[in-house]
């Protein structure tokens, strides 16, 4: 291990408090891009925190759970994909897409026995190095791959083939999703196309790092999944240029993390301590409701967000119909023209006012509802009466 | 989302209960619905895993796979539940009625009732699609026959999951759209996805608010999911288990009956859920224009049912000509059925005026007795003076409709800050006054709209036959394959 490659990463791993460090995989770069604005996330994750434990700590776990029947079939599609060093693979890369695919050698990269990600690493480099040398067909299981997260190395676990075809790497990405009729669903295709697109990049450093053209691994990435209700694969070519402009573009608008750390109070750590709170909450988030399928800490900056009355927990299409009006209170005040609008909200204000009285006539002058057929119980006192609600209460 | 819609939700927040977007009911609801909860083998594309289903609230029927890798006992449930939609589907027909026959003679019949199934979520009706498109293709004879039922049912399911891609169509509702249709949560639409949540806020259980109810509601022991996902500990810690000591028992009816409870345990708390939701749908009121197009529905229904015998499956994927006539279709019910809820609902149609497309106000002055005598004969075109507050964005000679009587037209001649000058074009008769109470008078409140239902009419397309060479010719006739009997389906 060099100096250099560790240089950054001891700087900030004193705020994982000893804890044990996590790495970031595909689907945690790919979503640090769907919310690169978010701080917090963005210093855990460069000091390596195990965000799960943190939020189980804080007692908001995320139900990330998986089911031991998706788990099953998952591995035995994709051990079905690869068995006999990818032979049905290649079979289907010939046949469905037409390839002219000559011999090609196998190589699992797969970590054997305790070596290091960095010895991994020059493993990969050192074959792929004489790959792109030789041009001739190789088939690349589980490389390990490096790229620079917001100022920090992270290494990348790519449960991908990096496939080589007349001296241009391809990736292949194996996904248990169905594809029914030349059709799946749009967000697990998009969030493959996202995850790939982080590994096209990282290819394409390692292979600009070795002095070759990176342009030599391909923006057509093939996405192999069971084909319609069966477990017989199926080969789908997926371009990933926009997905590609997208990650380098937040990639490179990550708030850099080693600023937010310089800025919060010396001695906090992640540590899962009494402290852990504070600490975390020295480091401003930003949530939407995206985050709750792609970060650990989903569940703990909601409650907080809500907490604060944040208009971004109603989601980003609300926010944005509000012109960035981030307050619940400041919203409602400005609608119900108790608040003298500052001049960049002066157009929001308006709009809200208008929508209020509108609200108000219509509601007025609809027909008053029938009581619910089965409403035979009369209200509970617990209940608070409408009007009543948190706001009013807390206020 | 508009303005509107953002606003309700922070009201939301603020009272701790989900608030109206709507004051009426914009679907139809049938007396008799078949509520169906289906629920799938994680990790599989569409693998029954069981299906509460029934049109009485107090007698769910429940249909389990023991082993839902088992290919008979699969298409065992597939039978079961086959029998159960088609003797639904029958039982809703109800009478034929004959109507006017068509412009080319043809005789015209419609029957007066038809089946709807209701369904807790979007992911229900996905599952109900792709359970149609694993079962319609199944062949009944040969080595891989299957129960006559089995392909019946496909070709059914295809049927409505198609159906409710349709706007306005009620034929088949997911609980969560049709809610939200109604009501604002203090909760982004993620959340609303949860059927518990949704209900949580709208109909809070005793001595909850609204963010409490939802809170619990994602508690997945508390409320178990709405399917067709099954929660992950369930299944490692429950289903699992049980599916395991069925295959080592051989089957036995004890162990069968273990994986029944289990599996009940996760859907009776959805079911009950429906049907409150049900109940809170049905309470409100039904805007106008529900049973014109319930009446496309049944259009819909009686022409699938009558040619089911005679038609083969559903194509996997659509014809050029079936592909293009229903995108046209689907962008016409789009248009009328917004502009439908609009006129039937004071609360879609302040989304008209906060857009500046409508307006509403108090009429100023009027001349009801003008007449336009520039041409060889005098018409009658009452002027309208409005004073409106609302922020109309309309160009002058824009074609208005009166909301509350979309028949009476006109056309906007001049906008003066406040004030709405209208010149009435049509809807008020055909002498040179107008009938009685036709046109608004001084002081009375009134909305006009530049959105009218059917501003399009249905383009023509060519028979499949005439598929022209550009769009790949006249397409293949179905031919029922080997293939598609011999489908693995695991």
């Amino acid at each position: 291990m060099s100096r250099d490659d560790d240089h950054t990463a001891t700087d900030l791993s004193h705020l994982r408090g000893g804890e044990t460090a996590r790495n970031h995989d595909a689907r945690t770069i790919a979503a640090l891009t769907a919310n690169p604005g978010c701080a917090r996330r963005g210093v855990m994750d460069a000091a390596a925190v195990d965000k799960d434990a943190v939020a189980r700590h804080l007692g908001f776990g995320a139900p990330f759970g998986q089911s031991q029947f998706a788990i099953t079939r998952g591995n035995a599609f994709e051990a079905q994909v690869k068995a006999d060093g990818c032979a049905e693979l290649l079979a289907l890369l010939r046949d469905r897409l037409g390839l002219e695919i000559p011999e090609v050698a196998y190589d699992d990269l797969e970590s054997v026995g305790t070596e290091s990600r960095e010895v991994r690493h020059t493993r990969t480099r050192h074959l792929m190095a004489r790959a792109l040398e030789s041009g001739a067909g190789t088939m690349f299981d589980h490389p390990l791959l490096r790229l620079d997260i917001a100022g920090q190395r992270a290494y990348l676990e790519p449960d991908v083939i990096a496939f080589q075809l007349g001296g241009r790497f391809h990736v292949v990405e194996v996904k248990s999703f169905a594809v029914v009729d030349g059709q799946a669903e749009p967000e697990q295709v998009a969030a493959a196309a996202r995850q790939s697109a982080v590994y096209v990049l990282a290819l394409r450093e390692l292979v600009a790092g070795l002095g070759h053209d990176p342009e030599r691994v391909s923006h057509e990435v093939f996405l192999v999944c069971p084909e319609n209700f069966s477990n017989r694969p199926t080969a789908t070519p997926v371009d990933v240029r926009p997905q590609l402009a997208v990650v380098r573009r937040q990639l490179a608008r990550l708030t850099r993390a080693e600023d937010i750390a310089r800025d919060m109070p010396d001695g906090l750590t992640f540590a899962l301590d009494e402290g852990l709170s504070d600490t975390v909450r020295a480091v401003e988030a930003r949530y939407a409701p995206e985050c709750m399928s792609s970060c650990e800490m989903a569940l703990f900056c909601r409650d907080e967000a809500r907490a604060c009355g944040a208009t971004g927990t109603l989601g980003r299409s609300v926010r944005d119909e509000l012109g960035g009006v981030d307050s619940v209170v400041t919203a409602l005040d400005l609608a119900r023209g108790v608040r003298e609008p500052s001049e960049d909200m002066a157009e929001t204000a308006e709009q809200l006012r208008v929508a209020a009285r509108l609200r108000r006539e219509a509601l007025a002058s609809a027909p008053a509802p029938a009581p619910p057929v089965q409403e035979a119980l009369p209200a509970p006192a617990g209940v608070p009466a409408r009007g009543a609600g948190v706001l009013e209460r807390t206020a | 989302m508009s303005t509107l819609t953002a606003l309700a939700q922070l009201e939301a927040i603020a009272s701790g209960r989900a608030e109206p977007v709507a004051t009426v009911r914009h679907c139809h609801l049938s007396e008799t619905p078949l509520v169906m909860i289906p629920l799938k083998l994680a990790g599989e594309a569409a693998a029954p895993l069981a299906t509460m289903l029934g049109t009485d609230r107090n007698e769910p029927t429940l249909m389990v796979v023991p082993q839902p890798r088992n290919r008979d006992l699969r298409f065992g449930y597939a039978a079961e539940l086959a029998k159960a939609v088609v003797e639904h589907v029958e039982a809703e027909r109800g009478a034929t009625e004959t109507l006017e026959p068509s412009k080319d003679g043809e005789e015209r019949v419609r029957y007066e009732r038809a089946p709807q199934i209701i369904v807790p979520n979007r992911g229900g009706v996905g599952f109900l699609r792709l359970l149609g498109r694993s079962t319609r293709f199944r062949s009944v004879e040969g080595p891989w026959a299957v129960d006559p039922a089995v392909p019946m049912l496909g070709r059914w399911l295809t049927w409505f999951a198609d159906r409710n891609d349709r706007p306005g169509s009620s034929l088949l509702l997911a609980l969560t759209e049709t809610l939200r249709l109604h009501w604002a949560t203090g909760q982004s639409s993620l959340e609303d996805g949860n059927l518990a949540a949704l209900m949580g806020w709208i109909d809070p259980p005793e001595g909850l608010d609204g963010p409490s109810a939802a809170a619990r509601a994602e508690d997945p022991v508390l409320c178990p999911p709405a399917g067709p996902a099954t929660d992950p500990t369930f299944d490692n810690e429950v289903l699992a288990p049980a599916i395991a000591a069925f295959d080592e028992s051989g089957g036995e009816p004890r162990a069968e009956e273990r994986i029944r409870a289990a599996v009940a345990s996760q859907l009776v708390p959805t079911w009950d859920l429906a049907w409150r939701a049900l109940d809170m749908l049905r309470a409100l009121p039904e805007g106008a224009s529900v049973p014109k197009r319930w009446e496309r529905d049944r259009d819909s229904f009686t022409y699938f049912h009558r040619e089911f015998a005679e038609s083969p499956p559903q194509a996997k994927l659509d014809d050029a000509v079936r592909a293009a006539r229903r995108l046209h279709d689907l962008e016409r019910s789009q248009e009328s059925y917004e502009a439908q809820r609009a006129f039937d609902d004071p609360l879609v149609m302040a989304e008209q005026r906060l857009a500046g497309q409508a307006f509403g106000g108090v009429v100023t002055e009027t001349e009801p007795e003008r007449l336009d005598e520039s041409g060889k004969r005098p018409k009658l075109r009452p002027y309208v003076r409005i004073r409106t507050e609302d922020p109309v964005r309309l160009d002058e000679g824009a074609t208005v409709v009166n909301a509350a009587r979309p028949g009476l037209k006109g056309k906007v001649v001049e906008i003066d800050g406040q004030d709405v000058l209208l010149e009435l074009t049509g809807g008020m008769g055909r002498k040179l006054t107008a009938e009685p109470g036709v046109v608004p008078e001084p002081g009375q409140r009134v909305v006009f709209t530049s959105r009218t239902a059917d501003s399009w009419g249905a383009s023509k397309f060519p028979e499949r036959e005439d598929t022209p060479w550009t769009h790949g010719g006249p397409p293949a006739e179905y031919e029922p394959a080997d293939e598609d009997a011999t489908e693995v389906w695991s």
